[in-house]
């Protein structure tokens, strides 16, 4: 089931948690929300179940106008984010509760219901631990027997909000691969929440980067790492180091100093250059390059991260070495980037673009560590 | 654990350890507090009601204003119980699960009856209803009667064992969130079928347990029944009433006998307690680990 989101506006006391928000989704597709905390996916994911009602705009389903329609009539499959299993009744229970509750005009028999969601549970791989209740699961299987239910009523569109924040790194990398999986063999249309970029790129077939209420991007997990559309999403995925720099003449400046990078499509002025610490090559001599004071270094994993002061300001930038390469022992290292990109701070919003440079620790921070 | 390491203490032996004679001394203390002051009165209700033997005992209790007495009470609870239960799920309903203005002050309100003696709560309803107001003369040109009668008796009591069953629901019900809700909405269940298969068989141990306390407080409440009933032998006195109108009259085994009536109720609904709280306790740590 294809779905449309126009001009999504929804408002709490007044404060937009979502602003002018449209999305196309194509039938069949795995879709990822990922944005920080407060960036309005739960909210849009809420609105498409119908959980919440939008301020403005509207929700399509195929051609139907959805956003008329209660949640009820909506028969969309929601998985919570702490399942919300009913405690009481048994994992078989669970499962066939959206059967069981239809009006007698359309619910299946019994033995039909029954059959459905032992078939559900088999998929699902949890056959044989119908009779436990939820309290007798593990975090995983209960994840499982959640999304179990929400197929079990044979949804429009799958829809998880944080489907595996609440379970352990492993345990999250297997479920993340079987999801895969089984939205490959049901083919439903699938949105999912997260804010973990990881598993965003790893499963969407695109993801929608989201900040303060709006789109960012919308992308193959390609699209969104190599060609990043705006500093939000440079900053938010992988890794990035930024740097405020000055264009003339189609050449890229730091204190008056060209680096040797040129940039044509950029107007003169001010400009923020973004480019990822390990898509560098270090230089012998200075002559069009940035330079920097080495101000810190920290093995990560299988190389070493540099931190450097630059220019006048002393801004920090990262760039990343091989584990045992020579430079990590200067104190000045001479670098240029291979791949980066320029966002000019034009007269438009650049505090906005200034506070997104600045507030890049934080972003890391709500993003889990998982590299 | 780390300093207790540098403290060089085993981190068995907790910190707030009482030394053996004064953890004797603290236990004798509680127990013979509870003896004297509890126990003994509970003992004494019992002896002086079978002081002259069960048949003085029964014959007590078949006297025909005694039994108007106990019908009376059963009657009241039977009549205050479940209004309070539905009152009570609503107000906790709407409390736990709904934003809206005025949700502070209705929950100060809920707790007023806990906070108001039970005579003022019985004097409420005179000056409401009474001779001198102005509901009671107009009722009264209906032929309705409420000071002084039962109607009268089931407000008050309804007034003063409304916080029971809310009381108990609204932390439970604040826990568990609209989550189970929700899912059961998205998956087409009718906010009928959500409120019967889901939401109250989520709160049905609190629910009894609101239930038990209510009851055990509609049975026993004098003060604002007192008030209400004008204490019309056979026809407005409840037990509590009937105790105290036996006692004046210096007919103490009857006196007791209705009295042992209350105080066994009063064992009944501590046993009940304790075997809901075992549940309870367990139906909580399931949802807390959930």
């Amino acid at each position: 089931m294809e779905v449309q989101v126009k001009n999504l506006r929804k408002e709490f006391d007044r404060f937009p948690a979502l602003d002018d928000v449209s999305l196309g989704i194509r039938s069949g597709e795995l879709i990822a929300l990922l944005g920080p905390s407060g960036s309005g996916k739960t909210t849009l994911l809420r609105l498409i179940a119908g959980l919440e009602t939008p301020t403005e705009g509207a929700i399509f389903f195929g051609d139907e106008d959805a956003s008329r329609k209660t949640v009820q009539e909506r028969n969309v499959g929601f998985v919570f984010q702490h399942y919300a299993l009913f405690r009481h009744m048994t994992v078989l229970e669970n499962v066939s509760f959206g059967l069981k509750v239809r009006p007698s005009a359309t619910r299946p028999s019994r033995q039909a219901i029954r059959e459905r969601a032992l078939e559900l549970l088999d998929l699902v791989q949890l056959s044989g631990l119908e009779k436990r209740y939820p309290a007798q699961l593990s975090g995983g299987q209960r994840q499982r027997v959640a999304l179990a239910r929400a197929m079990a009523i044979e949804p429009k569109v799958l829809l998880l909000d944080e489907p595996f924040g609440a379970l352990d790194a492993q345990v999250r990398r297997d479920l993340r691969r079987w999801l895969r999986a089984i939205h490959d063999t049901t083919g439903h249309t699938t949105v999912f929440v997260t804010h973990d970029q990881e598993e965003a790129l790893e499963l969407a077939d695109r993801v929608v980067v989201m900040n303060k209420g709006r789109i960012e991007q919308i992308g193959t997990a390609d699209e969104v790492y190599d060609a990043p559309g705006s500093p939000f999403v440079y900053g938010f995925i992988g890794e990035s180091s930024s740097l405020p720099v000055t264009v003339e003449g189609g050449q890229v400046l730091i204190a008056d100093r060209p680096i040797g990078l040129t940039a044509t499509d950029v107007p003169d002025g001010k400009a923020l250059l973004y480019y990822r610490p390990h898509d560098i090559e270090l230089l012998d001599g200075c002559g069009g390059c940035i330079a920097g004071t080495v101000a810190a270094s920290r093995r990560v994993a299988g190389t070493r991260r540099v931190e450097l002061e630059v220019g006048g300001a002393r801004e920090r930038v990262e760039v990343e070495l091989p584990i045992d390469h020579p430079a990590a022992q200067k104190s000045r290292i001479a670098f240029r980037p291979t791949r980066w990109k320029l966002f000019p701070m034009g007269e438009g919003r650049p505090e906005e673009k200034m506070s997104v440079s600045r507030s890049q620790p934080l972003q890391r921070e709500l993003a889990p560590a998982e590299f | 654990m780390a300093l207790d390491h540098v403290l060089g203490r085993s981190p068995a032996v907790s910190a707030v350890t009482e030394t053996r004679g004064a953890r004797l001394l603290l236990v004798a203390v509680a127990m013979a507090f509870l003896a004297l002051f509890l126990f003994l009165p509970l003992v004494a209700v019992f002896i002086e009601a079978f002081r002259r033997g069960t048949g003085t005992y029964l014959a007590a209790l078949a006297e025909p204003e005694t039994l108007a007495a106990i019908r009376l009470t059963l009657t009241v609870a039977a009549i205050a119980v479940p209004l309070n239960l539905v009152f009570g799920v609503c107000a906790a309903w709407a409390i736990a699960k709904f934003e809206f203005k005025g949700k502070a002050f209705l929950t100060t309100l809920i707790d007023l009856p806990f906070s108001v003696s039970p005579v003022i709560s019985g004097l409420v309803y005179v000056l409401l209803f009474g001779a001198n107001s102005v509901l009671g003369p107009w009722l009264k040109s209906y032929g309705i009667e409420i000071l002084f009668a039962v109607p009268g008796i089931v407000l008050a009591t309804i007034f003063v064992t409304f916080p029971f069953v809310a009381r108990e629901l609204i932390p439970l019900m604040q826990e568990q969130g609209t989550g189970d809700e929700e899912a059961a909405l998205s998956l087409g269940a009718s906010g009928w079928q959500t409120f019967w298969r889901v939401t109250l068989p989520n709160i049905k141990w609190g629910l009894l347990y609101g239930v038990l306390l209510c009851n055990a407080r509609a049975m026993g409440e004098f003060g604002a029944v007192s008030v209400v009933s004008g204490h019309v032998r056979g026809l407005t006195n409840t037990m509590p009433l009937q105790v105290e109108i036996l006692y004046n009259e210096y007919n103490f085994v009857a006196a007791f006998a209705v009295a042992s009536l209350l105080a066994l109720l009063a064992l009944v609904t501590l046993v009940l307690k304790s075997i809901l709280e075992y549940r309870f306790g367990d139906a909580i740590a399931a949802s807390n680990g959930h």
